[in-house]
């Protein structure tokens, strides 16, 4: 099993749906958040593009953050989902350093806080809060195993990118361009 | 220059109130750090509670769920109902933040004066704060008729006000949405189909092939179910064409994004009727059979080639007519979309027409993939006597200006209060329930002479706003979430109705709108008109009227019945009457030609810009609705401030930075309150430059949004008003860059 997300940066708008849902699903503390939105315009007037994208932690294969964790409170749960043990955490931030995403951050509580995919709701059967929430649909989660999948079937046909290919994380962000 | 009536900020509300933390105190974990905030629950520990929301006027409905502790901990949507499909918006999904902000109006408030003579706010009693009003209205009523009571309002807990005044005796209302929003709109598409396309409006998006947004920014203006639909007709291929001067984010997901010249909308409009009609692109037996006055147009638009429009819009010719050329291969699934908030250069009635006009031409006014029938649940009144006639209205007010508004004009509702405009028929006090008028509306130094002419406001709102700051009482609100409200009724695809009722107990000493308006009515003897105890008695009422229940709604929230009125679409050839004067589509106005007005549009060239001055271009962001929710918690993690969007061509001649803060100058020497902060963007003419609304408070009990941002509306003070209805053109204005603090004397007004 290995769990995955693809970005339909053709359909998002950029409304921040998914912040405020993960906010209020996870109880992130006000001022700040486990995922977010980057707007990116290219060219000139009036020849442009526009990028939204629905940020997040990649769930990398090849976790730098997992590496380099002193304690072992970073770890893979199941389906490759990056997780942190708040009890374990000595909030040292040496993942927060390590993360070529900036996907981390030091809850005012102590620890390094991050998105864990939902997995408490995944195990249930069900989407993550964002996906379920996302007005124009552009989020897809699911077993990148399953051919079957939201995901899966998402990246099938069409073009996609992954940020930062060169740090070689193996994320598991699918940027549908 | 004190006036009697000076902005006081609120300075007692909350005083000796605990303050809330979003956060429960449960800990978990004994490691090297505790987990002190509660994770995520598991939705089988929540109860949820059926509403619709509030935070905007699409009214999705929603589940609130409610943890064991009596706190909301999320709002979801309710998967039932075609405003949303399970989905809210990010101003849905954070409205809980409406009900813990901490700034939130906590008691009744009464302006009073100290011996040394300054004004400022005391808590009161509810008995005494509606006592107060009760005995104003009596007073009103004696001295001048119970018309010179006036009532502003917005969204649902206006109509438990407007049911007031109605028994009082009074129909001097008005709401910005109308003369400040989409006035024109109704007016043109009723001139036109003898209908009007309501709200949501009966877009059907989902089935489109061809979406036309002329200046309508869908995305950033986040008409919840208009959204889903545009992103599903993305992803069936439909042809997107997107008319704004700005890259919106809709022009971004476009295939053809015209970069049109500010207020030459009309232009591009007659260019477009002219093709479809001189290259026969038509529909030509839709026209035929549904249609008066196709030979004027064609007359009309002879000359009206895309080469003349090029000269106006700055818009090619050639993609003028491969747009039109789009529309046509599409018909009649494509749809012009009507807009919403339209009120930009005051010939915006004669800019709906024409865009109605190209509706009817491409055929797809009641057609699959256009416009379809919408059908509504119509919810009985509760019994009541008879509404007392009032000897005058709003209507009186216009004194035979502005034929064809259906709804009062808030401008003029202020002049009526202001003695030296010497209207026959004078307001003496006002209502204002949940709208915040000197954020939504131009003109502010008008706003406040009329403010500071009446005797008495009461103000209504959860928050403490800038209306607040004029108010003799204020009511503190119960937000939607902790109340029992209207039943929700707007006509769609499918009829339908949602249940509101409170999630949790209202918080501090805020009561419900229909609890307020209530207590006012029974201490002015009006009981009859409000013959319950409580309002669920109202809606159960209602509801078994309708087949069903309190009981059962309350378990589905959402109910749909079937279609009364026949199919969505028109048949092939149906026969079909349309309640115009001719009974057809009029592409030529007979009740605009019998009032004096251009029976089929024309462009009319509006002022440009003054040298090193700029239009000023407003919007929405998706995060926000108009001033209301600046304070939200959540949302304004999202977005906290506005910017004014900059073209680097004109950021290079001002040596404007990204980031730098600039006070804004418009050309009738107004200032911003605030500065603002630039953003150097590509996305924006260097013509113009854009803001979004709704920004700028100057209230300083807003802890959050206490002066972040600027004003639009403090720019907007030359308004252009359209001679049909009564519509406040605020497109005419124009700015530029001041980079030194202007030292304004009144930054925060203050008491």
């Amino acid at each position: 099993m290995r769990y995955a997300m693809a970005i339909d940066t053709k359909k998002c708008v950029g409304c921040g749906d998914c912040v405020v849902a993960c906010q209020t699903e996870n109880n992130v503390p006000h001022g700040y958040c486990r995922d977010w939105i980057v707007e990116r315009v290219d060219g000139t007037y009036p020849s442009l593009s526009l990028e939204f994208r629905s940020e997040r932690c990649n769930h990398c294969d090849n976790s730098p953050c997992v590496r380099c964790c002193p304690t072992g409170a970073s770890h893979i749960e199941e389906g490759g989902i990056v997780s942190v043990t708040p009890h374990k955490c000595i909030g040292c931030g040496a993942c927060i350093q390590s993360c070529p995403y900036d996907a981390r951050y030091s809850h005012p509580d102590g620890y390094v806080d991050k998105c864990t995919f939902c997995l408490h709701r995944v195990q249930k059967g069900q989407k993550t809060a964002c996906v379920d929430v996302c007005p124009t649909k552009c989020l897809h989660f699911g077993d990148l195993d399953d051919p079957n999948s939201d995901v899966s079937l998402a990246i099938k046909d069409r073009s996609w990118k992954v940020l930062a290919p060169e740090a070689g994380t193996k994320p598991q962000l699918y940027f549908l361009t | 220059m004190k006036t009697r009536r000076d902005f006081i900020k609120i300075s007692t509300a909350g005083a000796g109130a605990a303050a809330i933390s979003f956060k429960a105190l449960g800990s978990k974990g004994f490691g090297l750090f505790e987990s002190k905030t509660e994770g995520p629950v598991s939705d089988e520990d929540l109860t949820p509670y059926p509403t619709y929301c509030e935070v905007c006027f699409w009214k999705c409905a929603a589940w609130a769920y409610v943890d064991k502790n009596g706190t909301i901990r999320k709002v979801v949507g309710n998967k039932n109902d075609p405003h949303c499909n399970g989905r809210l918006c990010p101003r849905g999904t954070g409205g809980v933040g409406m009900v813990y902000d901490e700034d939130r109006l906590k008691t009744p408030l009464i302006r009073d004066t100290r011996k040394d003579g300054t004004q400022y706010f005391r808590e009161a009693t509810w008995d005494e704060a509606l006592n107060k009003v009760a005995d104003k209205m009596k007073e009103v009523k004696e001295k001048y008729g119970p018309e010179a009571f006036g009532l502003f309002n917005h969204g649902t807990p206006g109509g438990h006000f407007h049911h007031l005044l109605r028994a009082y005796g009074s129909e001097s209302n008005a709401e910005p949405a109308f003369a400040n929003c989409r006035g024109p709109r109704s007016s043109a598409y009723f001139s036109t189909f003898g209908a009007y396309v309501g709200s949501p409006e009966c877009t059907d998006i989902r089935d489109t092939k061809c979406l036309v947004l002329i200046g309508s920014h869908l995305g950033e203006n986040m008409h919840n179910s208009q959204v889903q639909e545009m992103s599903d007709a993305i992803d069936n291929g439909a042809t997107i064409i997107t008319v704004d001067p700005r890259f919106s984010t809709a022009a971004a997901h476009s295939n053809h994004w015209l970069p049109i010249k500010p207020s030459t909308d009309i232009a591009l409009l007659m260019a477009w009727i002219h093709v479809l009609i001189y290259e026969g692109l038509y529909d030509k037996d839709y026209v035929e059979q549904y249609t008066f006055g196709l030979d004027y147009l064609k007359d009309h638009v002879k000359n009206m080639t895309p080469e003349w429009a090029y000269g106006i819009t700055t818009i090619e010719p050639e993609e003028i007519r491969r747009t039109a050329r789009a529309m046509a291969d599409a018909a009649p699934a494509v749809i012009i979309h009507p807009g919403r908030h339209v009120v930009w250069y005051g010939d915006d009635t004669q800019r709906g027409r024409a865009m109605a006009i190209l509706t009817a031409l491409l055929g797809s006014w009641g057609k699959r993939g256009g416009l379809y029938f919408p059908e509504g649940v119509s919810v009985p009144a509760y019994p009541h006597p008879h509404f007392p006639e009032p000897k005058w209205t709003w209507k009186d007010w216009n004194a035979g200006r502005y034929p064809l508004a259906t709804m009062g004009i808030t401008t003029e509702a202020l002049k009526a209060s202001i003695p030296r405009y010497n209207y026959k028929h004078q307001l003496k006090a006002w209502l204002v329930a949940g709208t915040n008028l000197p954020l939504s509306m131009p003109d502010k130094p008008l706003f406040k002479e009329a403010a500071d002419s009446v005797e008495f406001i009461a103000v209504m709102d959860t928050m403490p706003m800038d209306i607040t700051g004029y108010a003799d009482v204020i009511f503190p609100e119960a937000t939607y979430l902790e109340r029992y409200d209207v039943i929700r009724s707007a006509a769609n695809r499918e009829p339908n109705i949602a249940l509101r009722m409170p999630a949790i107990e209202p918080k501090y000493d805020s009561k419900p709108g229909w609890w307020i308006a209530k207590q006012i009515g029974e201490r002015l003897g009006l009981h009859d008109y409000f013959n319950y105890d409580d309002y669920s008695e109202v809606i159960d009422w209602q509801l078994k009227q309708l087949g069903t229940s309190l009981e059962e709604m309350k378990k589905i929230g959402v109910k749909k019945y079937p279609r009364k009125t026949g199919p969505l679409y028109l048949g092939d050839g149906e026969d079909y009457d349309f309640n115009t004067t001719t009974g057809k589509i009029e592409l030529y106005s007979v009740d605009f030609a019998d009032h004096g007005f251009d029976p089929i549009p024309n462009y009319t060239k509006h002022p440009e810009p003054p040298q090193n001055f700029y239009r000023l271009i407003y919007g929405r962001a998706p995060m926000h609705t108009f001033s209301r929710t600046s304070n939200n918690p959540h949302l304004s993690d999202l977005m906290s401030e506005n910017s004014v969007w900059v073209n680097p061509k004109v950021a290079d001649l001002w040596g404007l930075k990204n980031g730098q803060e600039v006070w804004l100058k418009n050309q009738d020497d107004a200032i911003t309150s605030f500065p603002v902060k630039v953003r150097v963007t590509e996305r924006i003419r260097w013509d113009s430059v854009y803001m979004v609304h709704g920004f700028g408070h100057k209230n300083k009990k807003l802890s959050r949004a206490f002066g972040k941002g600027a004003a639009d509306t403090e720019m907007i003070t030359n308004v252009a008003v359209d001679p049909i209805m009564g519509g406040t053109g605020m497109r005419g204005n124009f700015i530029t860059f001041l980079t030194e603090d202007p030292a304004l004397e009144e930054k925060e007004v203050k008491a």
